[in-house]
């Protein structure tokens, strides 16, 4: 089974060394320590956004929404910390940030599980509802007056150091957050049959029903997942960038759903996995950051990622046809 | 007098049925239904396409819940039935369309539902595969553990369907035509198995439209017609003809008779076709108006011969000719341009678009035919011609408007048979054209291919129905490791001599 799924990765693991070597050989300063642990850093919480979208994939939907709950989540557990006084603990933040994520997942849950609606369209709708709706009754003032855990979490490092140029360079402990999601959902994917369920109804939701899985509960489960790992994800972008701004992140699912399709999710569903995903993830942020090393324009940019969307999504149709053996 | 104490009460049912109605939008599909199934027996249920059998087997699964009438398992009353409490009370069923998971192993598809049943939440890989393998050792069969489903053969998914019901500790295992996609081997080895579940007192449902299949392993017959029962026949011997008669409510057709001249004008001429993999040096010619019958054991490329001339697997290397012209068939467009027509075998992945309406799945392949380019639908003259077909092949269908997929399993293939029909073919090729078409049906569909052939168009029939291809084939030609046999006449050959050419040991 593992070699299987390696096999079906190699493409995409040429192509991010591919990638490497184009950037290393264009510009010696892409292996610089303080770009790497840049790119380490810029993968947080993109990558953590596309372990969840992966998981909404392969049950056969799609989310959008999950940068305005991750927005809304961090935003006002950050000003609750604040109206509160209860900003000592980072463990709390995180927590409540966690809870709100998944209440607003389990909001896109009744639409989609309960009364079966579309899910790209339910997800369109609370995108927006989410957004205004934090903007109008949260505000929409910046706060850069983090709560003290808070900022004592973004300052502490797992690796820092002076390159040789005599910059320095960190790698925040948020960073471990990417690889524990990573495990995390691994594990629940391959090893529980709730996991095995998520691709059983992405597969075919009928039969999933009459293998006696209980899909609307599956449904629910995974959409107040992705709502918390979302939040997660919307609180280490507030905290390292220790200014919580109501308009950030809404604009990047883009993004997140690139690098999820670029690894190996299918937009019908029942595809996608960890490795896979955060191959994607590594190809996007490696993208976004450096091409700009290279002096490559920031529009091409758009173009790049467009391109390698259409390869990607391209190859796994033509590897399926060409295994049944039909050429059209 | 001595009582045996010890005796194990054996109950006489273990499921019944009472009064059961259901019906979908209009369409009473179940009436009134009552029957029992006794432990250790295997009960035949037969009835035309569209009769209600599946219904049945869905609201005895918990799929579909009743309009009216009540479930009893093991003389209790059974409420509020669930897929997942079916399953546990040791249900299991092999539905008509698989419910197969594509994205999924074939070990995982296996052991899926059993470990699911079993309140498992962990997956214990070492187990999946034992359930797996016990699964298709039971059966008999190779399988591929380790392939994706959606990478098989269609064959192949109904064997995986059936080896999932085995693995299950159950009590009854209902099978929905488990063996439309199968030949005659395979049919024979779950024979063998459904004569030992017997033995080890589950009971089986069987449901086929395979009239001498059904007669031959099963204790009881219930017969559906319209969505009731109008027989049910306690004891053997059952004679299919009489139960045709039950089924239809009028005496069986006869056969179809054909008279046509031997010397006709070579419509389609073949020569040393091959595809790596596939078929290899095959030639043959196809008169105008002949009926040309191809059969194989599985895989032995006859599939994919019928693929090739349609244009889904071209061939590489040799000739074609349509009308002493050389032909090009290097797509499917290039072989619809020609008149060549391909009716597939796995209808449900590759003939209809489940989701979309009668009328449209009619129409797919004969629209851009009958009206130009960027020229104007003209919708009510096209509601009259699928309303032609609709009566033509008898589909069944309280609308023109309902999806597709609401249809019987039969009446879908009804469908993908109109649809290619309606191309007005040259040659007409067809691939198990009567899998899971009740017996009425059936004739009729042989009735309309005969009258096609009149009309000089050519066909060729895929099948593994052997008496289907001696009935209505001028020849045939047995396929086996991708080559194809010398011409056979239909008179001359015997069901029985077939059969052992099939399985090789005439040659
Ligand atoms: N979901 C549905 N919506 C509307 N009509 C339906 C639906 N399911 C079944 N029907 C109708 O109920 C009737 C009985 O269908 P059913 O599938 O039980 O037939 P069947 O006996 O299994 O036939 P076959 O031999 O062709 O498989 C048919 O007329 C069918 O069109
Ligand atoms: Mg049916």
């Amino acid at each position: 089974m593992a070699l299987l799924n390696w096999r079906k990765e190699l493409p995409l693991f040429g192509a991010v060394l591919g990638l490497i070597l184009i950037l290393g050989v264009g510009n010696a300063a892409f292996f610089s320590l303080d770009n790497l642990a840049d790119l380490l850093r810029n993968s947080i919480v993109i990558g953590i956004m596309a372990l969840g979208v992966m998981v909404v994939m392969a049950s056969g939907g799609i989310d959008v929404s999950f940068t305005a709950i991750a927005i809304f989540s961090a935003y006002a557990t950050t000003r609750l910390l604040l109206e509160t006084g209860g900003g000592e603990s980072i463990v709390l933040a995180f927590v409540s940030a966690a809870f709100l994520g998944s209440i607003l997942g389990l909001i896109n849950a009744l639409f989609i599980a309960w009364l079966r609606l579309p899910t790209l369209i339910v997800t369109l709708g609370t995108l927006s509802l989410f957004r205004g709706a934090m903007l109008t009754f949260l505000g929409s003032e910046y706060i850069t007056a983090l709560p003290n855990s808070m900022v004592a979490f973004s300052r502490w490092d797992l690796v820092t150091g002076l390159t040789s140029g005599g910059s320095t360079y960190r790698v925040p402990v948020a960073f471990l957050a990417l690889p524990l999601t990573a495990v995390l959902v691994s594990l629940l994917l391959n090893r529980t049959y709730w996991g095995r369920g998520i691709y059983a109804i992405g597969g075919d939701r009928e039969s999933a029903e009459r293998a006696g899985f209980a899909t609307a509960g599956l449904q629910t489960f995974i959409y107040c997942f992705v709502g918390a790992l979302s939040a997660l994800a919307g609180m280490i972008h507030v905290t390292l960038g220790r200014i919580a701004n109501p308009f950030d992140l809404v604009g990047m699912e883009l993004n997140v759903i690139a690098a999820v399709v670029l690894g190996g999710a299918r937009l019908t569903g029942g595809y996608g996995s960890v490795t896979g995903t955060l191959l994607g993830v590594a190809l996007i942020v490696m993208i976004n950051n450096s091409l700009i090393l290279l002096g490559v324009p920031s529009f091409w940019q758009r173009v790049v990622v467009g391109l390698l969307i259409l390869i990607g999504a391209g190859t796994t149709v033509v590897r399926g046809r060409a295994l049944r053996g039909v050429r059209t | 007098m001595y009582q045996d104490f010890d005796q194990k009460h054996i109950p006489s049912e273990l499921i019944r049925i009472e009064g059961v109605s259901k019906s979908f939008s209009g369409v009473q599909a179940l009436r009134e239904v009552s029957f029992s199934i006794a432990p250790g027996q295997v009960h035949g249920l037969v009835g035309e396409n569209g009769s209600g059998k599946s219904t049945l087997i869905k609201i005895l699964a918990g799929v579909l819940s009743p309009d009216r009438g009540a479930l009893f398992f093991d003389g209790q009353p059974f409420r509020s039935v669930s897929p997942k409490r079916a399953i546990r009370k040791g249900i299991q069923v092999i539905y008509q369309d698989f419910s197969l998971f594509p994205n999924l192993s074939v070990a995982e598809n296996i052991a899926l539902v059993s470990e699911v049943a079993r309140g498992a939440w962990r997956v214990d890989r070492r187990r999946v595969r034992e359930l797996a393998t016990r699964g298709v050792r039971l059966l008999g069969v190779e399988l591929d553990l380790d392939a994706l489903v959606e990478n098989l053969p269609i064959f192949q998914w109904q064997l995986v369907a059936i080896a999932r019901a085995l693995v299950q500790q159950a009590r009854l295992i209902i099978m929905d035509e488990p063996t439309t996609a199968l030949t005659r081997i395979e049919v024979d080895s779950l024979l063998k198995v459904i004569r030992s579940l017997r033995d080890s007192d589950i009971a089986v449902l069987f449901v086929s439209h395979k009239l001498n299949e059904v007669c031959n392993v099963a204790d009881r017959l219930s017969v559906l017609r319209n969505g009731s029962v109008v027989a049910n026949l306690d004891s053997k011997p059952f004679d299919p003809l009489g139960v045709a008669e039950l089924m239809t409510g009028r005496p069986p057709g006869g056969r179809t008779v054909r008279d046509r001249p031997d010397d006709r004008r070579v419509l389609l001429s073949v020569s040393n076709l091959a595809r790596q993999g596939a078929y290899s040096d095959v030639s043959f010619d196809l008169q105008e108006g002949e009926v040309l019958g191809i059969t194989g054991l599985l895989g032995s490329g006859q599939t994919e011969l019928a693929m090739g001339l349609s244009g889904l697997l071209p061939a590489e290397t040799g000739r074609i000719e349509l009308d002493g012209k050389d032909a090009v068939i290097d797509g499917i467009q290039s072989a619809l341009d020609l008149g060549i027509a391909y009716v597939p075998e796995d209808r449900l992945r590759e003939g209809l678009f489940p989701k979309h309406s009668v009328l449209e799945n009619l129409l797919a392949a004969s629209v851009e035919r009958s009206c130009g380019f960027l020229s104007f639908i003209d919708f009510q003259k096209f509601k009259g011609i699928a309303t032609a077909w609709v009566e033509r092949l008898s589909i069944k269908t309280s609308s023109l408007d309902l999806p597709v997929e609401t249809l019987s399993g039969g009446n879908q293939q009804r469908v993908v048979l109109a649809k290619w029909l309606s191309t007005e073919p040259r040659v007409l090729v067809l691939n198990n054209p009567t899998a899971g078409v009740d017996v009425g049906s059936k004739t009729e569909i042989h009735g309309i291919l005969q009258q096609l052939a009149e009309q000089g168009c050519g066909i060729i029939i895929v099948s593994d129905d052997l008496p289907e291809l001696l009935e209505n084939c001028d020849s045939i030609r047995v396929m086996s490791k991708s080559r194809l046999s010398e011409r056979l006449t239909a008179e001359a050959t015997g069901e029985d001599q077939l059969y052992r050419m099939l399985i090789g040991e005439v040659h």
